[in-house]
């Protein structure tokens, strides 16, 4: 967990919230003074000795930490280059959202919330948060939306045992845009008692930054593992899928002014960028603002926002988090786009290659390594972001296995 | 917008002149302190044609500001009223452009205030400045956009709104602390927009006893801006108990529900409600 303050970065959250000209707080006044409590807080509750303690203390014996790095031999010998996985599918509850949703409970608890309210896709940040709520005995409410109800029932099962409602978002697209709504608006119904856990590096500041900030033990411990591994921590490519971002800014985080490690961001490109079914925000969004924050946003010339789409409910978000906008902008990052059937090919190649199921959200990070031409001595560590036993179906469905 | 070709390889845009008459909204609070009817409606609803049919309805009726919302997408403040409103005013075909280009003669039928009410992300789209010169040049008199925060507008926006002559009305909850209300008080122009519990719109259909001791809090502050009170404000009763504590109130979701309910005929409706509210 980064709570170093004094960074002069630009790829960190400046004092108004933003990273280059994306970022902010574009809320009503009813959500103000919980957001403004956060922001005043933040930085130092996590810097807290006792808070960071206990932070560490469940990452390791709660969580597992630390997620391996393993050397992947045979996917090595495939790509002609050194990659590593990054396993954050070992973690408790199967993905890396776990690592926020520890942070920010945490973070509620010392706020003084009793209540917690959250929003999901895939259902992974959803049972992540009941998780840490049954852990810390805080009530939980999951906004979930109704087509993602039936596409990831596991883990709205998973949600229920755990004690949380999930409540299904029944507007718009009624997929993970609407739940973040619903979520909002609940949030803005109950502002006294209640924390709203965002998943993912977006929605106002200090959200994305204080996300960034509990994901980037990730690359913390890529560092040092990658130092015994190799002798150098670090690689030539990081690479990480991203709906909204969590994943690929805990990866990224301690690389994001290393520039000789290139930060490969791969986005849902859907049934293909001129489908009209694609995700891809970066290829085919502009900037406006969009749960929150300033970003790169999926709209009509209009400035509606348009519903995306992806075989992974974990990346079918219209927006993308205002520091992958910055890198987008900026070209720090270097954005590739993967269809659907190349995501799902890339998953199955994993699973008979090295034994392990991706997480359909993962297979997009793993299909950018076709897209990438490496040196024989390239080092490469590939965040494989979550476990595949809630895609199972989809794989079943997509049947090229 | 004018542009034209000066100098080599320059285009410098001409903005339009305007002659600067009071605003709208100052001259109604400057004439009247009580009893203020603002009424919120959804642009291109019920029907895409409707929208210049129900202000001017409206206006005709005895409604003292008319709040024309933007329809959009992902209305996080809205509740299930309006963002039905707005889905359907979408599906109608509804834009900002088109809108604009609906009130273009407005003023020719009525020099009742009108307000735009929208998310940020439409206009920011739309362009900022643009849309401040078009709302300027077809007569509307004042925004509201809740997503838009404080900070951002008096940093970027502020001077912008004064210059097209458009009134900012900022929104103040029962959780606003003083300190902030004060600021926001002083950067507001033509009134303060006071949600009346925290809630989304529509969510409650009457004013409780708690947020009596809210208005009374901010009556208390003596502010510079007048106040309407906005959110479960939806008939004579409750209009009558929130204008004690400020100059009126504002009614969205109750009204906009009437015209779902007579969407074929709503002229008639429109004035017996506005009536009734007004108690006249």
């Amino acid at each position: 967990m980064n709570t170093d303050t004094n960074t002069q970065s630009i790829f960190q959250v400046d004092e108004k919230g933003y990273y280059g000209e994306f970022g902010g707080a574009f809320i009503p006044e009813m959500l103000y003074p919980n957001v403004e409590e956060l922001r005043e807080n933040y930085l130092r509750i996590m810097s807290e000795p006792s808070f960071k303690a206990e932070f560490d203390k469940l990452l390791k014996d709660y969580v597992g930490r630390p997620s391996p790095l393993y050397f992947a031999e045979r996917l090595s010998e495939r790509y002609g280059a050194k990659i590593y996985l990054k396993r954050e599918d070992l973690n408790h509850t199967g993905a890396h959202k776990i690592n926020n949703t520890i942070g920010q409970i945490l973070m509620a608890k010392k706020l003084g919330k009793k209540k917690i309210i959250a929003e999901t896709g895939a259902g992974q940040h959803g049972v992540a948060t009941a998780t840490v709520c049954a852990l810390t005995g805080l009530d939980c409410v999951v906004y979930m939306g109704e087509i993602d109800m039936k596409r990831q029932k596991p883990n709205v099962e998973r949600m229920r045992i755990l004690g949380a409602e999930v409540v299904p978002a029944t507007s718009g697209s009624k997929t993970l845009k609407d739940a973040t709504n619903e979520a909002m608006r609940h949030w803005l119904a109950h502002p006294d008692d209640t924390h709203y856990i965002i998943g993912s590096v977006v929605g106002p500041h200090p959200y994305p930054d204080m996300v960034a900030r509990f994901q980037s033990v990730i690359s913390e411990e890529i560092k040092f593992q990658l130092k015994e591994h190799t002798g150098n921590e670090n690689p030539d490519y990081v690479i990480a899928c991203v709906g909204g971002g969590s994943n690929a800014a805990g990866a990224f985080y301690h690389y994001l002014d290393t520039p000789k490690v290139k930060l490969v961001v791969a986005e849902a490109a859907g049934k293909g960028l001129k489908s009209g079914e694609s995700a891809a925000t970066t290829a085919l969004g502009k900037p406006g603002v969009l749960h929150g924050s300033k970003t790169i946003v999926m709209q009509t010339e209009d400035g509606q926002v348009v519903e995306p789409y992806s075989v992974s409910a974990g990346l079918d978000y219209p927006g993308i988090g205002p520091l992958h906008a910055h890198l987008y902008d900026s070209g720090r990052g270097h954005f590739v786009y993967v269809t659907d059937e190349e995501a799902l090919d890339a998953g199955i190649l994993l699973s008979k290659t090295e034994g392990i199921i991706p997480a359909v959200e993962s297979s997009h990070a793993l299909a950018a390594l076709d897209k990438i031409d490496f040196k024989p001595e390239d080092i490469v560590v590939l965040n494989l972001s979550g476990r595949g036993d809630k895609d199972l179906e989809t794989y079943i469905r997509y049947g090229k296995y | 917008m004018q542009t034209i070709y000066s100098g080599r390889f320059t285009l410098y845009p001409i903005k339009p002149t305007f002659v600067i008459e009071m605003n709208r909204i100052d001259k109604l609070f400057q004439e009247k302190q009580n009893n203020i009817l603002a009424v919120y409606f959804t642009a291109g609803y019920p029907g895409l044609g409707d929208t210049t049919k129900v202000l001017r309805s409206l206006a005709d009726s005895g409604a003292d500001i008319i709040e024309v919302g933007i329809p959009y997408s992902d209305p996080v403040a809205d509740g299930p009223t309006i963002q039905a409103s707005g889905q359907q005013a979408l599906d109608n075909g509804m834009n900002l452009k088109l809108l604009l280009e609906q009130l273009a003669d407005i003023r020719q039928h009525t020099q009742t205030p009108i307000v735009l009410m929208g998310y940020f992300n439409t206009v920011l789209v739309y362009g900022v400045e643009r849309f401040c010169m078009k709302c300027k040049e077809v007569g509307v008199d004042g925004l509201i956009l809740p997503d838009l925060p404080v900070e951002e507008y008096k940093e970027k926006y502020a001077d912008m709104f004064a210059e097209y002559g458009l009134c900012n009305i900022l929104l103040i909850s029962p959780t606003t602390k003083e300190e902030r209300i004060r600021q926001i008080d002083e950067i507001s122009t033509g009134f303060l927009y006071m949600v009346s519990s925290n809630a989304i719109t529509g969510a409650k259909g009457s004013v409780e006893d708690a947020q009596e001791e809210y208005f009374k809090r901010i009556e208390a502050m003596n502010l510079k801006t007048p106040r309407l009170i906005g959110f479960g404000i939806s008939n004579r009763q409750t209009f009558e108990r929130a204008s004690k504590y400020a100059s009126g109130a504002i009614i969205g979701s109750a009204f906009v529900n009437l015209l779902t309910e007579n969407e074929k005929d709503f002229d008639g409706p429109i004035r017996e409600f506005v009536k009734e509210v007004k108690g006249l």
